[in-house]
């Protein structure tokens, strides 16, 4: 079933009486969400992620705007008639009730030609436990069970009901690494295996950027970029999805650009044709740089990090903003560790430009 | 023992002192005394060692009424105030506006002196020669007639003696509850609510077994206070409880010690030790059933 969100706002009233000022967590939100796909909300934290997820599960009401489930509009229809499985950051688990009554509670509130009969609520409850391999642990208390699988417990229990609709709260957040590397596959696996819509809240970019068919940009409750993770990443719309995304971060410069040549410092790194005379901000992919000892762009070299595949070189640049330049080439290049300074000739696909003041991104030929 | 344990010790010693003069010594001789047979505290003397005491003490009509009153009013009031106030501390949590103005009000009785709430129940039911008393009034409006319901019938008696110490006990559950409610984490209500559950079922699923400890605590407390009643019956009827058939079993003990009819520390200790082997059963009881229905 496909979620289409249209204008959505939510304000939460000041905290303090006498300011008028109010808080915008979700602001003016309209995109689709198709069927059958996994998205990840992604963004740094206080910028409206959670509360998405609960004006889509219901759990709290829009200031103004709509949310549409398929065709039916589900704007005011309360969390307990939406049929949405949620997960939560924190899971909660009925401390009280076993694996299986905790999976099962969901069914148990069907009513009319859906109730169940227990057999059938055990039957049920047994194949989602199985989907996320916990059917062996079904008479434990959720006291007595790990972090990733209580995890599984609170997956199993949304899953049972069957829920045209699966959001998750930071499901991984409070695992380790890597039982989170491990579980984020299994959700991929158990969203193949049900083709339910899914969505996901995370601030980890990689984990958005690893199993989300779409990722979801947001900052202060706006949305900059929604599209497939490699496009996003390739392709940001400003300066804030571009160094959001990727692990080393982009590394961000300041230059000016004269002539059709995109200076930083005294040193023309780029042709940049189309682009009027301007100061810019240049971002820079670390995979953008090539190890070459004519390159323009001249660097203090700190250190070498040899990684196996690749290695990093770490230099400093006076106008860069980034503390450490970290730039990932192949290991077959040598870089001479005596040398104070590293030379490097950048991809142009790599390296973005971005408007001094807005943080826009603008668009160059080479 | 090495010498850091000595010190450890060292500083046991004036809690161990106290306890020991104050509370282990007192429960020693109580216990002592209740074999002693005739124990005279002026002369300090006894005819023997038996168990004439508890004979005597269970053939005597007033300790078997006074057992009788105890337990209908720790069967009545203990379930019925903890119910009480368990809808109460729901409906306190539910409501926004006036909240806390609210607990205040159910609070008030609390800090209130119970032998004047007593004075007030007193004239709230009595009837005199001069005035039926509000209840009376209310109960004569739906077309009953007028009790005397604190020198009248057994039933009239035992129904404000009920009621009474259901209120005077009542805030303190109310606030215990309060809070307790307030501690469940809201989480496991929207968990709740995204499943589809009704509001009733997610109150018996999940908010009673998530404050069973609480509730549990204050049956058990509820229990011993209730077998312990004395001053409610002394504000509603006077220290003549044994003519209003209204004594109590620690009453009882009152009365055989200092009472008109007093001066048998023996009896009054044999009495004392029946309640405490009757409080310390019913309490285990209730250990045993709260360990098979509340979680955690």
């Amino acid at each position: 079933m496909k979620i289409v969100l249209q204008n959505l706002t939510k304000k939460f009233p000041s905290r303090t009486k006498k300011s008028k000022d109010e808080v915008v967590a979700v602001n003016d939100f309209t995109f689709e969400i198709p069927d059958g796909k996994l998205i990840g909300l992604l963004g740094p934290s206080g910028c409206g992620k959670s509360t998405t997820l609960n004006l889509i599960s219901g759990l709290q009401k829009p200031t103004s705007g709509k949310v549409f489930f398929g065709e039916d509009d589900v704007t005011d229809l309360p969390a307990e008639h939406r049929g949405v499985g949620l997960v939560f950051q924190s899971y909660a688990l009925y401390p009280h009730l076993t694996v299986k009554q905790n999976i099962t509670f969901p069914l148990e509130n069907l009513k009319g030609i859906h109730k169940m009969t227990k057999e059938e609520m055990a039957a049920r409850a047994l194949e989602a436990a199985k989907l996320v391999q916990i059917d062996t642990l079904m008479d434990r208390k959720p006291g007595e069970l790990s972090g990733g699988q209580q995890q599984r417990v609170a997956i199993a229990r949304a899953l049972v009901k069957m829920p045209k609709v699966l959001l998750l709260d930071e499901p991984l957040s409070n695992l380790d690494a890597r039982l989170r590397l491990q579980t984020r596959e299994e959700l991929r696996r158990i969203q193949r295996e049900t083709k339910i819509t899914t969505i996901f809240v995370t601030h980890d970019q990689e984990e958005a950027m690893s199993i989300s068919d779409l990722i979801v940009v947001m900052k202060d409750g706006v949305i900059h970029q929604i599209g497939k993770p490699q496009e996003v990443y390739d392709d940001p719309i400003n300066q804030f999805v571009a160094t959001f995304l990727g692990t080393p971060p982009i590394n961000i410069f300041h230059g000016y650009v004269e002539d059709g040549r995109l200076f930083i410092g005294n040193e023309a790194v780029l042709s940049v044709t189309n682009v009027p005379n301007q100061e810019v901000t240049v971002g820079i992919r670390p995979e953008g740089f090539i190890l070459d000892e004519n390159g323009p762009l001249t660097c203090k070299l700190n250190r070498v990090e040899v990684m196996g595949r690749d290695i990093s070189v770490v230099s400093t640049h006076d106008l860069c903003d980034n503390a450490a330049i970290r730039s990932i080439i192949d290991a077959e290049n040598n870089v001479d560790t005596n040398s104070e300074t590293v030379h490097f000739a950048l991809k142009p696909t790599k390296v973005h430009l971005f408007h001094k003041g807005t943080g826009e991104r603008i668009r160059f030929e080479v | 023992m090495d010498k850091k344990n000595l010190k450890g010790w060292l500083y046991l010693i004036p809690a161990f002192l106290f306890l020991g003069v104050f509370m282990i010594y007192p429960l020693i001789d109580v216990f002592i005394y209740s074999f002693e047979e005739g124990y005279n505290s002026a002369s300090q003397n006894f005819y023997g060692v038996g168990l004439y005491n508890y004979s005597y003490v269970l053939h005597d009509p007033y300790f078997l009424q006074a057992l009788k009153n105890t337990f209908i009013l720790v069967i009545i009031t203990v379930p019925v105030s903890t119910g009480l106030a368990l809808l109460i501390a729901v409906g306190l949590s539910s409501i926004k506006p006036l909240r806390e103005l609210f607990q205040t009000i159910y609070f008030l009785p609390y800090v209130t002196n119970t032998l004047a709430v007593g004075l007030v129940f007193m004239i709230l039911f009595k009837k005199t020669a001069y005035s039926d008393g509000l209840i009376n009034l209310l109960i004569n409006l739906f077309g009953g007639s007028s009790v005397d319901f604190i020198d009248g019938p057994y039933w009239a008696k035992m129904l404000v003696l009920c009621l009474y110490t259901i209120w005077v006990v009542m805030p303190f559950k109310i606030l215990i509850l309060t809070s307790a409610l307030a501690s469940v984490n809201p989480i496991y209500y929207n968990a709740a609510k995204v499943d589809g559950t009704s509001a009733f079922r997610i109150f018996r699923r999940i908010t009673l077994p998530m404050i069973s400890p609480m509730i549990f605590y204050l049956v058990i407390t509820g229990f011993i206070g209730a077998f312990k009643a004395y001053s409610d019956a002394v504000a509603l009827f006077g220290t003549n409880l044994n003519t209003a058939e209204m004594n109590t079993i620690v009453g009882y003990v009152y009365d055989m010690l200092y009472g008109d009819s007093g001066g048998y520390p023996s009896f009054a200790s044999a009495a004392a030790i029946i309640l405490f082997v009757i409080v310390l059963t019913i309490t285990c009881i209730n250990l045993l059933v709260s360990k098979k229905h509340v979680h955690y």
